[in-house]
């Protein structure tokens, strides 16, 4: 096949690409959308191994290696849990670095077949734009690790901070320009690995000091990385389809990033400088006063509710935690054959990355026309009769309206405390992700259901 | 004086971002995590990179470390082509709107 040939067709499965991004405008249309996707896709793999034109002994292990890695990708796929959505995109993020790493080397060990020039005389421009893919594909590779173990709980979510982070992170930064500096001059391999594991380690360094309730940040942010080095490569490759995708991927993290940064009233940078949950924590714990709350149990909850004639749902991360969607839909179900009107609310953060709660929702068959984002619902509180706040907390805390001292001061918040009633599960009077008391809890009428999301939510069921 | 290919890549992709930028403004919230693994899945079209890497050198010599990154790089790409398309699938499939007959 001919190169101008090729880069038509390519130039089509960057077109499809946009047309999947495209597609999620609407839940409607979004099944399409994944199917142009996919068409995309085979269209770029065929496309390739027809120029290539090689049908040689390599054929045969690059099929296999492509079967391997895809039986295993759908067997993934199959078999993850919705609630564990975060942990299995932070891991493919990782496995998009690490294969943009491994073939910026593989490019810069034999550049004939890249017809970027030959061993120790390839193209400048090829070799910056080598560099900047494996560096951003290594810094997303160790990047997404962390944010994979964070998520998972084998590495704690708190943020690791020390002295002269910043400064370190800085100097690193600094090295690698240095690094691709001398590479581009010199063309030594050395300065090439180099340039990788000094990557590897800013990867790492990067998100070890960010807490875990910043992780649909880190996420999004990670996202856009994955996007970036994935155009680095596009430029080596001079491949179209590779430097569209990157560029959207890029552009689609950077924006998912700041709408997780505005839903929580803090600038990019102050997430990515970290130490968010550790310091305000212990400041809080200080003074922690006793304040007389009051607690009910299932049967005042489902009286309430009995009697109500609109409630709104406000989901966050503790449903996931207590797998409690299930049980929360039989219950909402319950409430419907009362010919009791029920909505959900969702904060732009709730959850650990953007949407979590939407797709747990719609996996417990939630239609998702009774699913109402911030900015829709907030004024439908005041008219509501009861909110029952399941599993979530900073999001409705009204400190955030009423206290300039408050860290979370000016952050978006669910109106929940203009219900008529509230009920608040949640297994303890512990305060959120942001370290502070929930001005909620102490509420006349805040109703406190201390029990596991769901536990309690099977429990006020029967009661209905 | 003939323009440098590179400025015409260079054009494709700041144009794309500027398209990236609308189509995922466009996005509606509740599709964000899908959004996520589907850009997930797009982005390892990487494989392409990989393919070449693997199909290249000499008929001799199938192992040289290129060839083998290259294989790796196979493998990884498709475990997310195919995991994050599927996953993307099966999330989309269950964004269901309400039943009207009731």
């Amino acid at each position: 096949m001919s190169a101008n040939l090729s880069a038509i067709f390519y130039l089509v499965s960057g077109v499809l690409f946009i047309l999947a991004l495209r597609g999620l405008s609407s839940p409607e249309t979004s099944r399409q959308g994944n199917f142009f996707g996919i068409l995309g896709m085979v269209i770029a793999i065929t496309v390739t191994f027809l120029l290539v034109g090689n049908f040689s002994s390599e054929l045969i292990y690059v099929l296999i290696f492509l079967l391997v890695g895809g039986l295993i990708g759908a067997f993934i796929a199959y078999k993850i849990p919705m609630t564990a959505m975060p942990e299995l995109v932070a891991g493919f993020h990782s496995l998009v670095g690490l294969s943009a790493v491994f073939v910026a080397i593989s490019a810069f060990l034999n550049p004939e077949a890249f017809n970027l020039g030959s061993v120790g005389a390839i193209k400048l421009a090829s070799l910056i734009e080598m560099s900047i893919g494996a560096a951003v594909g290594a810094i997303t590779f160790s990047g997404s690790i962390i944010a994979f173990l964070k998520l998972q709980g084998i590495m704690s979510g708190s943020p690791i901070t020390f002295k002269g982070q910043h400064f370190l992170n800085a100097l690193l930064l600094i090295l690698i320009l240095v690094l691709s500096y001398l590479l581009c001059s010199s063309q030594s391999s050395n300065f090439f690995w180099i340039l990788i594991a000094v990557s590897f380690l800013i990867g790492f360094l990067l998100i070890i000091p960010i807490g875990g309730a910043d992780m649909p940040v880190v996420i999004s942010m990670l996202n856009s990385y994955s996007g970036w080095a994935a155009a680095g490569i596009g430029f080596t490759l001079e491949n179209t389809a590779l430097i569209i995708t990157g560029a959207l991927v890029g552009s689609s993290g950077a924006i998912l990033s700041y709408i997780m940064c505005k839903g929580m009233n803090r600038s990019f940078f102050n997430v990515i400088l970290g130490g968010f949950g550790a310091t305000e924590q212990s400041a809080s714990t200080g003074n922690k006063e006793q304040r007389p709350v009051k607690s009910g149990n299932a049967e005042d909850a489902a009286f309430l509710m009995k009697n109500a004639s609109s409630v709104i749902i406000v989901p966050g991360y503790g449903m996931a935690v207590a797998q409690a969607q299930h049980a929360l839909r039989e219950m909402v179900d319950t409430l419907k054959k009362n010919d009791i009107k029920v909505t959900y609310a969702i904060h732009p953060v709730a959850g650990r990355m953007p949407g979590h709660m939407n797709v747990l929702l719609a996996e417990a068959n939630v239609p998702y026309d009774e699913v109402f984002e911030l900015e829709e619902i907030n004024n439908d509180f005041a008219n509501a009769d009861v909110a029952f706040v399941i599993g979530a907390n900073d999001v409705t805390n009204p400190v955030a309206k009423t206290d300039p001292q408050s860290p979370i001061y000016g952050m978006p918040v669910l109106d929940v405390e203009k219900c008529k009633s509230v009920l608040f599960v949640k297994r303890s009077l512990s305060p959120g992700y942001a370290g502070i008391d929930n001005e909620l809890f102490y509420k006349d009428n805040t109703l406190m259901l201390f029990a596991d999301a769901k536990k309690m939510t099977e429990d006020i069921t029967k009661n209905l | 004086m003939e323009i440098d290919p590179f400025i015409f890549r260079l054009s494709i992709f700041i144009l794309s971002i500027f398209i990236g930028y609308y189509v995922v403004w466009s996005v509606t919230p509740s599709l964000h995590t899908p959004l996520m693994s589907v850009t997930n899945a797009i982005s390892s079209v990487i494989i392409v990179g990989a393919i070449i890497a693997g199909l290249a050198g000499s008929t001799d010599n199938v192992f040289t470390i290129s060839n083998i990154l290259g294989f790796l790089a196979i493998s990884l790409a498709a475990i997310n082509i195919f995991g994050g398309f599927l996953v993307t699938q099966r999330m989309l499939q269950m964004y269901k709107k309400k039943k009207k007959d009731k």
